[in-house]
């Protein structure tokens, strides 16, 4: 557990990739199996398993703090597996005098004060190794794998205890770790796909290798090190039915698109549902997220009419009568566990087709985009699936021709449009070059910042999220602001910065991490979209709200109506 | 008998400028030009220039002198540590605050109460200033700037235990620490020097005259040198700079430095983040948690009042301890990373 925390600790204050990488390349070589595995896991999928925690660490940490510096300590970090670490009693205060508990003079564990006497004529640091705090003294700490396996059996009930024991023999970076690792939200700066790349480059393979097999595998990986350390043969996934790691395309900036060549690329509209993969094997078709999730379970109408051997790549949306319904629509059907046969009349689900990775066993993934185009084209005439249908090809004759198209998108009730170089293969990730999106030019709005709201993790000192409002006539014929959207992105740290000042020096009322400030200050929000909304007290909800600009030099009197707002919606 | 507030409250509390008292007629730390003030630390944010007159230890004095020019104030006046003096009838009492060199608490006495205001300070050892002296008051004025239970600060030991053995690993690589010019540099490098570090040690030219100001204090620092005459990228050496400088582009001159910051506030992740730091070091120049309300509990004062911080928790805590709390919201003080 201590080499995992301190790997845990390393990666959160190492802002480079490359050191990132070497750092969890070393734990895992360093690191014998099964505990490197499971590190694996946490830093990818999280554990396989779940916990009543929230409930437990609640009641857990109320015999150690009273609630309310809790609540405040926690508003403060932003993070509430940081702050139990934080303010656990140290294994050495457990020693010395017993602080009381809360309520009875202190409230938290006091250690007598320390003073650091002058040390001697000593040439030598206080304590030797590389800047990691140790567990207490002498007490080896439990090995991750047998947290795992604890962790794995243990009744609901037994819990609270097994973790107070393991809080109580662990250093404010172990305390952190451990609930890091069970709450599951790491925060250390590393994607899945980052820990994936550190595996590969144990012995020079490239992030796609492991991908490729990753979705055959389970926790603790002892095959997949195995075969990384020319130990055993690749694991066999051809014809198992897994997700393949799906290729993602760039945003399209003006500047891509002014060096765009257009004569090499194809373009399709961008649908306005969820990707997913649909692999068909032995006469039943799983359906995968863009994470690799299954979720095929909610999708039994799509589901029934997939029976071939293929793996494609497409948009799941709502259609009716060959309409694309509104992305609400979809959200009805999505992170369900079952579906209601009157859900499935009202919302009927469907896949556009825009890929064809592998076609009974062929994999087509090298294949230039126009090829596998083409073998998706005669795949989809012969086999005919239901429900389903192809992402049409778009025709422009030329770039301006193209442009005009992209500018009509808003009109059309169209996303936007997706570029798509014609002679890329399929590669997973994100490269640069092959696939780009190029999203409709966003609504804005001048608004008025009604609330700020400290953020977490690195902001958790900031107030970085913003409520704003527009006016509208209230009963009486004054004016009042009323809330439409809530943004913490689209500024520069250094607005931030000046956003924070300028709300802390403007506040008029403090609700826990909420402040509500003067109505002075304007930002031009940005937006994909508005819809009516039953929940919020405006009637109307953005899409993708963002901040576009901060307008220090506009009277907040000049801001936008709600009618301007209400004006947007689309029909 | 009135209660304790409003016995204390008849002649200290907060106006505008800050903390006043009236039959005294002067304020403690003002954050605006007054007639007369005390001035508990050197610190911008509580020695500020256009006083009428100050009154503060020499070593203050000197401070704001060499900060804010010679002409800072109308009038210096020196007060020593322990001896006293009366101003329309309040005592006034300077005792060291442990926080920078010629920091000091406030010890006022007035119809039969002691009030003690501690302007900021610390409990822990520091090479360069005078050791935190425990006054017994009927009213303790105490800072809460790191007044949430999540702040421990670890022994310096442990933190330059940290910075030594980083040094020791990366010898191709400079160490760039960040850090508050007045009082923490100058601790860092004699905490250095304590444990047996003798190479020079790199200054920014803006961490310079106040380490030359403690160099004429009489405080010996070792060799310093700095950045802009260095012979080459300074592999393998301890810089140390303005936190602003972190950063800056100041810093491409350094081989591939590893930043570090020394602050309290480095015991929270998000924080050291979002100074990009690589190396955070858990070093203060203010008391923690359990320092703070130790000392509170110490005192024996039963009235407790908040300056400034994160007030809410301590005074939340000084109600769990059986006392009154109450918070004065001064503003106009930053947080220690905000020079």
């Amino acid at each position: 557990m201590k080499a995992f925390a301190d790997l845990l600790d390393r990666l959160t204050y190492s802002p480079s990739r490359n050191a990132k990488l070497r750092l969890m390349r070393d734990y895992f070589r360093a690191t014998p199996d099964p505990d490197r595995g499971w590190a694996l896991c946490v830093l990818t999928d999280g554990l396989p398993f779940s916990f009543p925690l929230r409930r437990t660490l609640t009641e857990l940490v109320a015999t150690k703090i009273d609630p309310e510096l809790f609540r405040l300590s926690r508003d403060y970090v932003g993070d509430t597996a940081e702050t139990i670490a934080l303010v656990w009693p140290d294994a050495s205060s457990l020693n010395s005098d017993a602080p009381p508990p809360c309520g009875e003079g202190l409230g938290v564990g006091v250690a007598t004060i320390a003073t650091i006497p002058p040390p001697g004529a000593s040439r030598h640091p206080p304590r030797q190794g590389e800047g990691t705090t140790t567990e207490s003294e002498g007490k080896p700490s439990p090995r991750l794998s047998s947290i795992v396996a604890e962790l794995a059996l243990i009744g609901r009930n037994d819990l609270g205890p097994r973790l107070e024991t393991w809080l109580d023999g662990l250093d404010v970076t172990g305390r952190w770790a451990l609930l890091k690792l069970l709450t599951g939200a790491l925060r250390v700066g590393v994607s899945a796909r980052l820990a994936k790349t550190a595996v590969a480059d144990m012995a020079g393979f490239t992030v796609g290798d492991i991908e490729e097999v990753w979705h055959a595998l389970t926790p603790p990986y002892e095959p997949l090190f195995a075969w990384i350390e020319g130990r055993a043969p690749r694991p066999d996934v051809a014809n198992a039915p897994v997700f393949r790691p799906l290729m993602l395309s760039h945003p399209l900036e003006a500047a891509d698109w002014a060096a765009l060549a257009f004569d090499q690329f194809s373009a399709e509209w961008k649908w306005d549902g969820i990707r997913v993969q649909i692999v068909g094997a032995d006469g039943t078709a799983r359906l995968y997220s863009r994470t690799g999730d299954e979720i095929g379970q909610s999708f039994p109408d799509v589901t029934a009419g997939l029976r071939f051997n293929a793996v494609l790549d497409g948009e799941l949306l709502v259609l009716r009568g060959g309409e694309v319904a509104p992305f609400n629509d979809l959200q009805q059907r999505l992170n369900r566990k079952g579906v209601s046969k009157r859900q499935m009349e009202q919302f009927p689900a469907h896949v556009r087709l825009y890929d064809l990775l592998i076609d009974d066993g062929e994999d087509l993934r090298q294949l230039p985009f126009a090829a596998r185009r083409a073998r998706l084209e005669t795949w989809h005439a012969r086999v005919r699936p239901a429900r389903t249908d192809l992402s049409a090809l778009i025709q422009a004759a030329d770039k301006d021709a193209l442009q005009a198209l992209w500018a009509a998108t808003r009109a059309i009730g169209i996303e936007g449009i997706m570029l798509k170089r014609r002679d890329s293969p399929y590669v997973a990730g994100r490269p640069k070059g092959l696939w780009w999106k190029w999203k409709r030019a966003p609504l804005t709005l001048d608004c008025v910042l009604m609330y700020a709201q400290r953020g977490s993790g690195k902001r958790s000192s900031y107030y970085s999220d913003y409520t704003f409002g527009a006016w509208r006539q209230a009963d009486g014929g004054a004016l009042e602001l009323v809330p439409v959207g809530k943004a913490y992105f689209g500024f520069t740290d250094a607005e931030l910065l000046e956003i924070d000042r300028w709300v802390r020096n403007n506040t008029t009322e403090s609700f826990g991490p909420v402040r509500a400030v003067a109505p002075r200050l304007v930002f031009e929000a940005a937006f994909d979209a508005v819809q009516r909304s039953t929940r919020h007290k405006s009637g109307v909800a953005m899409r993708f709200p963002r901040i576009h600009r901060i307008r220090w030099d506009k009277p907040a009197a000049e801001a936008d109506r709600l009618e301007t707002l209400m004006a947007m919606i689309e029909a | 008998m009135p209660p304790i507030a409003q016995k204390f409250e008849s002649w200290l509390k907060p106006d505008g400028a800050g903390l006043a008292c009236a039959p005294g007629a002067f304020h403690i730390d003002p954050t605006r030009a007054v007639e007369r003030a005390i001035i508990t630390h050197g610190h911008s944010d509580h020695a500020r220039p256009g006083h009428g007159a100050v009154l503060a230890t020499a070593e203050t004095i000197a401070i704001m002198k060499a900060r804010l020019g010679p002409n800072a104030a109308g009038s210096f006046q020196e007060l020593r540590y322990g001896e006293s003096l009366t101003l329309g009838g309040v005592t006034v009492r300077l005792v060291p605050a442990g926080h920078i060199l010629g920091s000091a608490q406030v010890v006022l006495e007035h119809k039969g109460c002691r009030a003690v205001v501690s302007g900021d300070y610390k409990r822990r050892f520091d090479p360069k200033a005078a050791p935190f002296e425990l006054v017994a008051c009927d009213l303790f004025v105490t800072e809460a700037t790191f007044g949430l239970p999540v702040f421990r600060h670890e022994p310096d030991a442990r933190e330059i235990g940290r910075l030594l053995a980083s040094v020791a690993a990366n010898a191709d690589r400079t160490h760039l620490i960040g850090a508050y010019g007045l009082g923490k540099i100058q601790r860092i490098i004699a905490l250095l020097r304590a444990y047996g570090y003798d190479r020079p040690i790199w200054l920014h030219g803006a961490s310079q005259p106040l380490c030359d100001l403690y160099a004429a204090l009489g405080i010996r620092l070792g060799e310093l040198r700095l950045v802009s005459e260095a012979p080459d990228k300074l592999p393998g050496e301890i810089v140390l700079c303005p936190p602003s400088a972190l950063k800056d582009r100041w810093s491409r001159r350094l081989t591939d430095p590893v930043t570090a910051f020394a602050s309290g506030w480095m015991r929270v992740r998000g924080r050291a983040r979002q100074h990009g730091v690589e190396l955070p070091l858990v070093i203060s120049d203010h008391c923690d948690w359990p320092e703070l309300i130790a000392t509170i509990a110490e005192t024996g004062a039963e009235e407790v009042w908040v300056t400034h911080g994160r007030e809410d928790a301590l005074v939340h805590q000084i109600g769990l301890m059986g006392k009154r709390g109450r918070a004065l919201a001064l503003v106009g003080y930053e947080e220690e990373d905000a020079e």
